[in-house]
């Protein structure tokens, strides 16, 4: 099972949702992917997607003292 | 799959162009199908190099509020509409091309981005499609 790290850190809308939509798409199913990032409403709308998709999602993290977040979705 | 959002660009505005995009991009980033209809003013966003052209819907200022809200742009990140546009195609996204503004404003096939446009239709094209979409706007 592969791993898929994404860094949007400093993006904004809509970059960090569509380069999560790019990684799932060429992740296999079970692979790991893990996605870090700054823009505040992502945080929100990437689990919203993967509730839609019907993706789980491992975790949701704060980093950095709140200033970034990773979330782990298992594709 | 099977939930799908429609868009109608008639508007070649530089911001309507990015609210056409972003929304579009959204909906496949939700996992949806999406397709945008450039019809009119939007269709010319569609001419080689004519992508970013487009004046601001308010403020134009003859250029200097477009040039303005480009530098706070820039500032604040927000990726260039090449980038939307290629994303849109690369997950999946259709563009179609109204051939009746074609006819109107005299445009060739030639003079547009055919690299990037899935159908050239009219109306019946736009309705078909919309007909079992879960969202629909004209922008």
């Amino acid at each position: 099972m592969a791993e898929m790290e994404i860094d949007v850190r400093g993006e904004t809308c809509p970059v960090p949702l569509v380069e999560c939509r790019k990684a799932l798409k060429k992740a296999s199913p079970g692979d790991l992917v893990i996605i870090k990032g700054t823009h505040p409403a992502s945080k929100k709308e990437i689990p919203m997607a993967c509730e839609v998709m019907g993706l789980e999602i491992l975790g949701i993290e704060d980093k950095e003292k709140g200033k970034e977040w990773e979330i782990k979705i298992r594709r | 799959m099977g939930e799908k959002a429609v868009l109608v660009l008639h508007s070649g505005d530089m911001d309507k162009v990015y609210s056409a995009l972003i929304i579009g991009n959204g909906a496949l980033a939700m996992g949806m199908e999406a397709s945008i209809y450039f019809t009119f003013w939007g269709l010319m966003r569609l001419k080689k190099g004519g992508l970013e052209k487009g004046p601001l819907s308010k403020m134009h200022m003859l250029g200097m509020g477009k040039w303005m809200v480009k530098k706070r742009m820039n500032k604040a990140n927000v990726a260039p509409l090449e980038k939307l546009m290629n994303d849109f195609k690369e997950l999946g996204g259709k563009i179609i091309a109204c051939e009746m503004t074609m006819e109107i404003m005299g445009i060739k096939k030639e003079e547009l981005r055919a690299d990037w446009i899935d159908e050239w239709g009219a109306v019946g094209t736009y309705v078909y499609e919309a007909r079992d979409a879960n969202i629909t706007l004209f922008i």
